[in-house]
């Protein structure tokens, strides 16, 4: 009989090689399972894996590569915070159209005026500020009445899915889109135009818009904060134990409120890139399991930030080839999320791995 | 608001709040075996789609809602393995559940369709079916709907009276007590994880087969997660949980009345109501802390 004995301290080997584990673990289970569904294992998974980097097309999808990262990173980095000190933020989604909203309000407020240098920083504390308030109502509402932040900033998801759609039809709606639902592009407004920096890099252009970049410089930032800096190590403490980190000072109700501020505004933010760049404008499509899809790269990336820095660019390999495997393989979009659950399932099994040693267990004890 | 007619809106409550009932039931006994399995949601919709396809495969309800426990069992096994076997946290499995039930449930119920039918016969009582009004009310419903309530007796009874359901309070209160009296903690809790997974995917086909009655993709649209915030509502006590479902589908009842009746309030912001109003009604009841070792890993060491 094999049983679990507690390392002392989390193993290093295993600790970065267990998510490429699981990344494996992953692949042979969606080969599996398209094997079930009567498709070619090895054709679908190359079609996700291989074509989006190697294929004939990799000048079209490394630029989406980027584009679809940006957003995840940004969101990750900020929840990763959180999901250190035990403080589960699950609507990054919410927040992220929010932000999305906040940004395309300016936007839509300053339309048609020309002015880059105000506009365009305006939309991004709109987003930031948008994304945060709507993670203050989970921590004040956790702070001051004990209320269960998982399920209130869930609820808040739906209801920002509801206002957006809402905002697309009514309030937002393009006055010149002859009653089509979405509001005017910001995309192609110039003053809050979110567009590719170096559009003449590739044949498809570089992908590298401000989101990009603000992607990296967060993962830079968050590497100083988790490691160098005083909150870091609170946030650490506060995870592992409560006590010890009370007993050294740290507040907990400030930790939830920062914490959620955080990661609300770098949803926010990654929201207002979203709707000013790759997406465009206002409409109910907008949302793209982002936010979610965020909670599993902030694992995947052990919320260290060089970790969600890889996870992202994978997940973000995913969605692509997922995306452009789908159609020829006549798959419901729904099924990456199979995919998604599967890679998150296996990471938490193998990470047992980090944590105890498997020993076989020996008779009776002496 | 004349247009609404209150016999008929009162039923529906009732029918609307039936899966949520089943599987807030089911999550009450996990969490009262010490486990939060956040994967409600991912269950019951795979129960939905099982459901579905076992009820309309053989055209019989008994078969479909047999088949939705059996599938909401299934992924709840997995969820019990990985928590209770290998450790994993429980917030994060529980969101992996929720993904991989609605991807698979996409898959499996992709292009479904077919022409049999699946009736879910309604009861007819004598004499109280021809009760004015409450007849309608109360007494003409489908058999899932009484059996949810038993299901809930059940459960209260078996929680309060059984020597069983001692054992598991016990495990969900203190799990290093009730290993050291030597019960099976993971055994226990196993146990309760696919009671809750059966639950939801039974709540599930209740969508599926009865309330739309169709497969659609994301049919149960959240319904899980209001499950687990009626848990919280009813402080872990079955008795208060029938009334925190029943609460909730009068405000999805009474918002889907009066988006028919037209009334002036934009249809968008009724539909975010029951959404709301799980939040207002967490924060008004929140502060019971809830079983002692709810959520904690259990390792039995030597």
């Amino acid at each position: 009989m094999l049983r679990l004995e507690k390392r002392p301290q989390p193993s290093k080997v295993w600790t970065y090689a267990a998510p490429l584990l699981a990344v494996v673990i992953t692949i042979i289970l969606g080969g599996v399972l398209f094997w079930l569904l009567g498709k070619d294992p090895i054709a679908a998974t190359g079609m996700i894996f291989w074509d989006p980097l190697f294929g004939n097309f990799s000048a079209f999808y490394l630029p989406e590569l980027l584009i679809k990262a940006a957003p995840l990173i940004l969101i990750a980095i900020g929840l990763s915070f959180g999901f250190q000190a035990g403080i589960w933020n699950i609507g990054a989604e919410g927040q992220y159209i929010i932000g999305a909203i906040c940004a395309a309000g300016v936007a839509l407020a300053f339309y048609p005026l020309e002015a880059r240098w105000l506009i365009f920083p305006l939309m991004i504390v709109a987003g930031i500020a948008g994304g945060a308030a709507w993670a203050m109502i989970p921590a004040l509402l956790r702070v001051y009445f004990k209320t269960n932040e998982i399920l209130v900033s869930l609820m808040l998801v739906y209801v920002a899915e509801v206002l957006i759609n809402a905002f697309s039809v009514g309030l937002m709606r393009d006055p010149d889109g002859m009653g089509f639902p979405g509001s005017r592009s910001i995309k192609q407004y110039p003053s809050a135009s979110n567009g590719d920096l170096f559009p003449n890099l590739g044949s498809f252009g570089s992908g590298i818009h401000w989101g990009v970049i603000t992607a990296l410089f967060a993962v830079i930032v968050a590497y100083v904060f988790m490691t160098r800096h005083r909150f870091g190590f609170n946030v650490r403490l506060a995870g592992q134990s409560p006590r010890a980190a009370a007993f050294s000072g740290v507040n907990p109700n400030r930790l939830i409120i920062l914490c959620m501020v955080l990661s609300g505004g770098m949803a926010g933010v990654a929201g207002m890139f979203e709707v000013a760049g790759p997406s465009g404008q206002i409409l109910g499509s907008f949302p793209a399991f982002y936010g979610f899809t965020a909670i599993i790269v902030a694992f995947l990336g052990r919320l260290h930030p060089f970790g969600i820095l890889l996870a992202g660019l994978l997940m973000a390999l995913t969605y692509i080839g997922g995306d452009a495997a789908l159609q020829p393989l006549q798959l419901p979009s729904a099924s990456i999320q199979v995919f998604q659950g599967m890679l998150l399932f296996s990471l938490l099994s193998v990470d047992v791995l980090t944590n105890y040693r498997i020993r076989l267990a020996q008779g009776a004890v002496t | 608001m004349g247009d609404i007619n209150i016999v008929f809106l009162l039923a529906a409550v009732i029918v609307a709040s039936t899966p949520i009932m089943l599987a807030a039931i089911g999550e009450l006994v996990v969490e009262r075996a010490g486990i939060l399995n956040l994967g409600v949601e991912g269950m019951m919709i795979t129960g939905a789609v099982c459901g579905y396809i076992a009820g309309h495969e053989t055209s019989s309800a008994f078969v479909g809602f047999s088949g939705a426990a059996l599938g909401g069992a299934a992924v709840a096994g997995i969820f019990g393995m990985l928590t209770l076997g290998l450790l994993t946290n429980q917030v994060a499995t529980g969101l992996a559940l929720t993904l991989f039930g609605v991807g698979l449930a996409a898959i499996v119920g992709q292009g479904y369709s077919t022409d049999t039918e699946v009736i879910v016969s309604k009861l007819s009582i004598p004499f109280l079916t021809d009760i004015p009004a409450i007849g309608h009310i109360l007494f003409k419903h489908d058999l899932v709907v009484y059996c949810s309530l038993a299901l809930v007796a059940l459960v209260w009874a078996f929680l309060k009276y059984s020597r069983a359901g001692l054992i598991l309070r016990a495990v969900g209160e203190n799990h290093e007590a009730a290993h050291a009296l030597g019960y099976n903690v993971l055994l226990i809790r196993f146990g309760a994880v696919l009671f809750g997974g059966a639950c939801a995917g039974l709540g599930g086909a209740y969508i599926s087969l009865v309330r739309v009655p169709q497969w659609t993709d994301g049919i149960t649209a959240g319904a899980g997660w209001i499950a687990l915030a009626i848990v919280v509502f009813a402080g872990w006590k079955p008795g208060r949980l029938v009334v925190g479902a029943y609460l909730f589908g009068g405000v999805t009842a009474l918002q889907l009345n009066l988006q028919a009746t037209g009334l002036a309030i934009p249809v968008e912001y009724l539909s975010m109501s029951p959404y709301i109003a799980t939040i207002l009604v967490l924060v008004a009841l929140s502060g019971s802390p809830g079983p002692g070792s709810l959520g904690k890993t259990f390792h039995a060491s030597r």
